[in-house]
């Protein structure tokens, strides 16, 4: 039965949950879709996490590549391929933990990179899983700065092969997944030699394990990289190469060859290969970093009316600690970013399918806009993303804590987006580049992407809001999220310019400029954000019924911007002090409003219990019995400890000097 | 240090390659050796076993923390002279290990919701013990899972049909001998958590449980044995332990900052990435401003906090004296202000070391940079000892009393003295916003005076919001509620003065010249950091000028340049020793990749050639399709 405390919430819900559902998966047939593909997959014992907690790295290893071993049958069973609509459920329905993931990306940097020949040749043999491959770019020394890495491959004339070295220990390649213990095949950039001149880093395959025992092919060292803060499912791994030789047919050609005689040939535009990483860092916003911080709200939302705690009237029951204004500020804003980042994550992929048609028709001209914007994108989300999953983990006292809530787990999992795909800052640094330059376009009167054509029109003035409910009108707020990233990117151009002009050099200024640089990119990614949750709601139809709460949320997610970013809005006085006492009461004004929803609003995220894996967010909130339960199962109470024989009845005895 | 660190019997694998059950064990190991060198070498004094204590464990938990650190002193505290002889030498010779019983299922920082019952039964001279609701389990008490015998219970007592609150009692809860559970307990792990690995966090049911009038801990209240309750004299004294406690974790905050600091910034000055000029060598990451940016702040904030730690220690001390003597005046204001700066230094330092391991980039993430296990351990400070954001409440109700008494014309002294201000102004009829401060950015102490006026101003905002919602007719309570995220504002502005203010003050100290420079340096970034951070308060209030804030955003830039010659050497004094940094990362000598090389092929999963699991799924799986 469902906890009284949480089923009262669902009662007083000013719209359909089901209905926001359908809306939040693109329509009612695809939530139809997805609860069909998490119903076969949970069904299935299999794919069960429940004994997760407790489970050991190697155990946590072997379950993923148990899990990953069974999908493919599964997926034959159900007449899906990694084609069918049905492919992007399935990952959420296994939560991620699952092994393989990277001889996808294996198979992908084949079909991106690799010539017509090549993909003939791997691709069968990797969708047969003939070989298992992974994908070897990092190295010990060198991580999101491609350029630096230190592998080498040299092309040797006389058997037309190339000579795969890791010259340093720094150049070993190191967090690969797949690669420690699964993988037979891998990916590895090196710096290719031929006649002692070097052509940069290119793509080459090579087999690292038998095809028949699995034991490491000559000339190679790999293994695992040991324990990491999460992943302990993925066998991240090391890799050395010492004078492995794979045939010239092996470095992957579709954009660069070289010849038999030794000849390099190019072909095509470079920029390609940031279409690589463009798609990548879009892809993983949604599954990586929107879904967990959508599964920790569930959490801490369900849990916070169920936990009761101090009272709020004397002499009144206990009160659910959602009621507290601080409770309401911590978790509600983070609800509110989970929609908008949701939205935001439309935008990009809408911009992506019209750049990736383009690109088809060998148009490049949306590379530049699409790159910049996928890199600030995916730093600010993650970001956001991580501090509010930790803040959801907080808001949960003591229990959120427990492995047994969920908490953890995600958030330990969703802290590495922050740095895989590119470190974060490094990206807010090329979304820089590229609004300054934009801008300076700009003001030269040259045309500028669709994106950034505020930059052209500056307005000067002040905000318009006269009392508290203006700011609840999105073109206020919207303006002023304009206006905020138009002043941080022009006086960063100002500075730049001005450094440049007293005679310091071009690389230093930039270098002096890096945290306002930074600073900015954040501003335009924020003010995008604000400006596409806006208009999405504008178009939302009123008869849906779910228009009003969005609106709230709109408003909730802009002001406490503005809220905590005070500063950046009250400097050249754009909104005056008066003013910010206005956004900072309709701000709170909003936090009791919504919390009439607040469990609704996330219901409608429609994760099962099994998928939440959570003894404080289940949906039934029994919360206390859960954690009782759970934590009976837990090991540690199940065998006898042999630190009592061995150490503590000693201990008790007082007869430690036998040790 | 040296004692501990060259015994071999405290050597083990590396903990991290270790299950959680190898763990305890290992923690268990290391404990009740440690018990048997204390006695060996004599160490009694409680500061040295503590750092002895810190260095066997390495500065982590450990399954006796809470018989050493909550059940012997509270018998100390709160036993009778007759409990004492009953319980405090069995325990000092670890034939009773005990723990402190307090927290449940249902509650935690709000005490008097605790459910478990006490219920006094005359016919016997016994208390019978219940835990009446789910709830009401006894949840997270350390070294209750598996390694205690004996717990210290709080309970609320019945006793002649009626609640007196809550009392704590003596509870045995395994059979000595056999330490198998008593009949009427349940007792067990409460499974795995975010760290603390190695201890055996607990839970504890009671069913009818009884235990003998004699095991209430009497000093204080008492019961007779016809069941007439007498009252404790005054329930400020428990104030004392709880302002000690948490002076520690401000202490903890420091440290644990600081080690990641150690970590990241030593980390920094090795690699070595990109190119600042084309055709140059990479350099090192620390050069760029953006590394900077990141670490710099912490560094001073770790020296800030260190300052702080030192200052709430010492005043502990000086006014202890004062408490045995029964003047508790002084009381109250520390007691405010050690719950907001346990929230503002942990909640800082939380942010501080993820920001530590985001600048260390991927090597941040795997468990050999030290950092993870850092913050693991650190982070549940934020928790425990008091949820932060009700510490903060805690700190906004002394400063809303404060000034209410400044309003009704009284005078108040310490650290809220600035609220006097307030009332001379009040003859003007604009708020104290308009008072103009000439600060000079330059100058700490012009800076904590700008620090004080944006406390003076916010904890007047609050205050003034309060009393509106109050004229709305609202209770206390609920206008208490709607007025609770002004109130941590005010709080978190008058614990950052504070931090300002004991940092400045400390310079003055410091007698080596170069060395008060440097500290001069942390301090104004410090201090100018914050002002940028939270540059809204300043401008809203009109402390700082537009042109003011974007000198303040330019010289936290100069002083990172300043700053970083000596970067490494400001890590290197906070003398942490390798083996108790534990990070590969941050290592003294630097050689960074060849160690990191090494350690990981000691991973269990490399333990075989080919993996088990190759054999189970991948093989077969290759084979069918």
């Amino acid at each position: 039965s469902v906890n009284p405390d949480l089923a009262s919430e669902r009662q007083t819900a000013s719209f359909s949950v089901e209905k926001l559902t359908a809306w939040l998966d693109g329509g009612a047939e695809y939530t139809r879709m997805r609860r069909a593909v998490v119903q076969a997959i949970e069904s299935d014992p299999v794919f069960s996490t429940e004994n997760q907690y407790f489970q050991s790295q190697n155990e946590r290893y072997e379950a993923a590549v148990r899990k990953a071993v069974h999908l493919q049958k599964k997926m034959h069973e159900m007449g899906w391929t990694d084609n069918s609509p049905e492919f992007k459920y399935i990952y959420r329905a296994v939560s991620g933990d699952i092994a393989f993931l990277l001889h996808r990306i294996f198979m992908r940097s084949i079909t991106v990179l690799g010539s017509d020949k090549q993909i003939a040749k791997w691709i069968p043999l990797a969708t047969q899983y003939q070989l298992i491959g992974s994908y070897a770019q990092t190295e010990l020394g060198h991580g999101t700065y491609l350029q630096g890495l230190e592998t080498t491959a040299v092309f040797d004339i006389t058997t037309q092969e190339f000579i795969l070295n890791t010259p340093k220990i720094s150049a070993m390649k190191w967090w690969p997944g797949d690669m420690g213990r699964s993988a037979t095949h891998t990916v590895v950039f090196a710096q290719l030699y031929i006649h002692g001149k070097c052509y940069g880093v290119h793509p080459f395959i090579v087999q690292i394990r038998s095809l028949q025992d699995h034991s490491l092919c000559p000339g190679i060292t790999a293994g695992d990289i040991g324990p990491k803060m999460s992943f302990e499912h993925a066998d991240n791994g090391f890799l050395m190469l010492q004078n492995v030789r794979v045939p010239r047919e092996n470095m992957l050609n579709k954009f660069c060859e070289v010849q038999p005689d030794g000849t390099y040939v190019r072909r095509g535009s470079q920029q390609i290969n940031y279409f690589t990483m463009t798609t990548v860092r879009i892809s993983l916003i949604s599954d990586e970093v929107v879904m967990p911080l959508m599964k920790a709200c569930t959490i801490a939302v369900r849990y916070s009316v169920v936990r009761r705690q101090s009272t709020l009237k004397p002499g009144e029951q206990e009160a659910k600690i959602l009621d507290y204004q601080t409770q309401q500020e911590k978790l509600l804003p983070q609800v509110a970013a989970a929609y908008a980042f949701h939205f935001t994550n439309n935008y990009l992929q809408e911009l992506y399918n019209r750049g990736y048609s383009e690109i088809q028709r060998k148009n490049f001209d949306m590379l530049p806009e699409l790159h910049a914007l996928s890199s600030g994108f995916k730093a600010i989300i993650t970001q956001f993303c991580t501090s509010a999953v930790e803040i959801c983990l907080r808001a949960c006292g003591g229990h959120g804590y427990s492995l047994l809530s969920g908490l953890p787990s995600l958030y330990t999992k969703i802290l590495a987006s922050c740095i895989y795909e590119g470190e974060n800052t490094i990206l807010l640094l090329q979304t820089a580049r590229f609004l300054i330059k934009c801008f300076k376009a700009a003001k030269a009167g040259q045309p500028i992407p669709p994106s950034v054509t505020y930059l052209a029109a500056v307005k000067l003035g002040k905000c318009p809001a006269r009392n508290k409910l203006d700011f609840l009108s999105p073109h206020i707020y919207t303006e002023a999220y304009e206006h905020m990233a138009i002043r941080l990117i022009s006086s960063t151009a100002a500075k730049l310019q001005d450094l440049i002009q007293s005679g310091i050099k071009k690389y230093d200024a930039w270098n002096q400029c890096t945290v306002q640089l930074a600073q900015a990119a954040k501003a335009h990614c924020h003010y995008i954000t604000v400006k596409n949750f806006a208009e999405t709601v504008e178009k939302l139809e009123p008869k849906a019924g779910i228009q009003t709460i969005m609106k709230h949320l709109c408003d909730l997610f802009a002001l406490h911007g503005i809220f905590s970013n005070a500063g950046a809005f009250l400097h050249d006085g754009y909104i005056s002090g008066a003013q910010m006492d206005m956004v900072t009461a309709s701000y709170l004004d909003l936090l009791p409003v919504i919390r009439k929803d607040a469990v609704p609003l996330v219901d409608a995220f429609d994760f099962t219990d099994k998928n939440l894996n959570s003894a404080l967010g289940s949906y039934d909130g029994q919360v206390y019995q859960r954690l009782y339960e759970w934590a009976q199962k837990s090991p540690t109470n199940k065998q006898v400890s042999p630190a009592y024989e061995k150490y503590l009845k000693p201990l008790l005895h007082n007869t430690l000097s036998k040790l | 240090e040296a004692l501990v660190i060259n015994d071999p019997d405290f050597q083990h694998e590396d903990l991290n390659f270790l299950s959680r059950s190898q763990r305890y064990e290992q923690a268990i190991r290391k404990s009740s050796l440690m018990v048997m060198k204390l006695r060996e070498y004599g160490i009694a004094d409680p500061e040295e076993i503590y750092w002895f204590k810190s260095f066997v464990h390495r500065g982590r938990p450990e399954p006796l923390d809470l018989h050493l650190g909550m059940f012997l002193p509270t018998l100390l505290t709160q036993a009778t002279p007759e409990q004492q002889d009953r319980f405090f030498m069995p325990a000092w010779n670890l034939e009773i290990i005990g723990t402190y019983a307090q927290t449940e299922m249902g509650h935690g920082t709000h005490l008097r919701g605790l459910e478990t019952t006490a219920t006094y039964d005359p016919a016997t001279q016994e208390f019978i013990l219940n835990s009446p609701t789910v709830t009401s389990i006894k949840w997270w008490p350390g070294g209750l899972g598996k390694t205690s015998n004996h717990a210290i219970v709080l309970a609320q007592l019945y006793t002649q049909g009626q609640c007196k609150g809550l009392h704590a009692f003596i509870v045995p809860i395994r059979q000595l001998g056999t330490h198998e559970p008593l009949p009427g307990i349940t007792v067990g792990d409460i499974g795995p958590k975010f760290g603390y690995d190695e201890m055996d966090n607990g839970y504890l049911k009671m069913d009818n449980f009884r235990i003998p009038r004699e095991n209430m801990l009497m000093k204080y209240a008492q019961v007779e044995p016809d069941g007439t309750y007498v009252k404790p004299l005054s329930d400020k004294l428990t104030y004392g332990t709880m302002v000690f406690i948490r002076s520690l974790i401000v202490g903890d905050s420091a440290r644990s900052l600081s080690r990641a600091c150690t970590i990241a910034i030593r980390y920094s000055a090795v690699r070595h990435q990109s190119e600042l000029k084309q055709g140059e060598p990479e350099p090192q990451i620390l050069d760029y401003q953006t590394q900077q940016y990141k670490l710099f702040p912490l560094l001073a904030t770790a020296y800030a906090f260190h300052f702080v730690g030192a200052y709430i220690k010492d005043t502990y001390h000086r006014i202890s004296g004062d408490i045995n003597e029964g003047d508790l005046s002084e009381l109250p204001e520390l007691h405010a202000l050690t719950a907001g700066l346990k929230a503002f230094t942990s909640w800082t330092a939380n942010a501080g070391i993820e920001e530590c391991r985001m600048a260390c980039g991927g090597h941040g993430y795997s468990r050999c940079s030290g950092i993870p296990d850092i913050y693991v351990t650190f982070t549940p400070s934020c928790t425990y000892e008091g949820e932060n954001t009700v510490m903060m409440l805690q700190t906004a109700r002394f400063l809303v009393k404060s000034y209410t008494q400044v309003s009704s014309g009284q005078r108040v002294t310490g650290m809220v003295s600035y609220l006097n201000d307030l009332s001379r102004q009040r003859i003007q009829p604009q708020h104290v916003a308009a008072r103009t401060v000439t600060v000079r950015i330059n100058d700490p102490v012009s800076l904590v005076d700008a620090y004080k006026a944006r406390a003076a101003r916010l904890v007047e905002a609050a205050a003034k919001n309060l009393q509106t919602e109050l004229n709305h007719r609202r209770s206390k309570e609920d206008a208490w509620n709607r007025t609770s995220v002004d109130l941590v504002r005010a709080s978190e502005a008058h614990c950052h003065y504070v931090i300002v203010k004991l940092f400045t003050a400390k310079l003055s100290e410091i007698s080596n010249a170069a060395v008060r420079a440097v500290m001069t340096e942390l301090c104004l970034l410090y201090a100018l950091y914050g002002i940028s951070k939270n540059a809204g308060d300043f401008l809203q209030a009109g402390i700082l000028t537009d042109a003011q804030i974007t000198q303040v955003n330019q010289h936290v830039k100069e002083l990172l340049a300043i700053i970083r010659p000596n970067a490494v050497a400001l890590v290197d004094s906070f003398d942490f020793h390798d083996v108790h940094l534990g990070s590969v990362l941050g290592r003294y000598d630097g050689n960074v990749y060849e160690n990191m090389f090494e350690w990981a092929k000691k991973s269990p999963l490399n333990k075989t050639q080919v993996h088990e699991s190759f054999h189970k799924h991948l093989k077969p799986m290759q084979a069918k399709l």
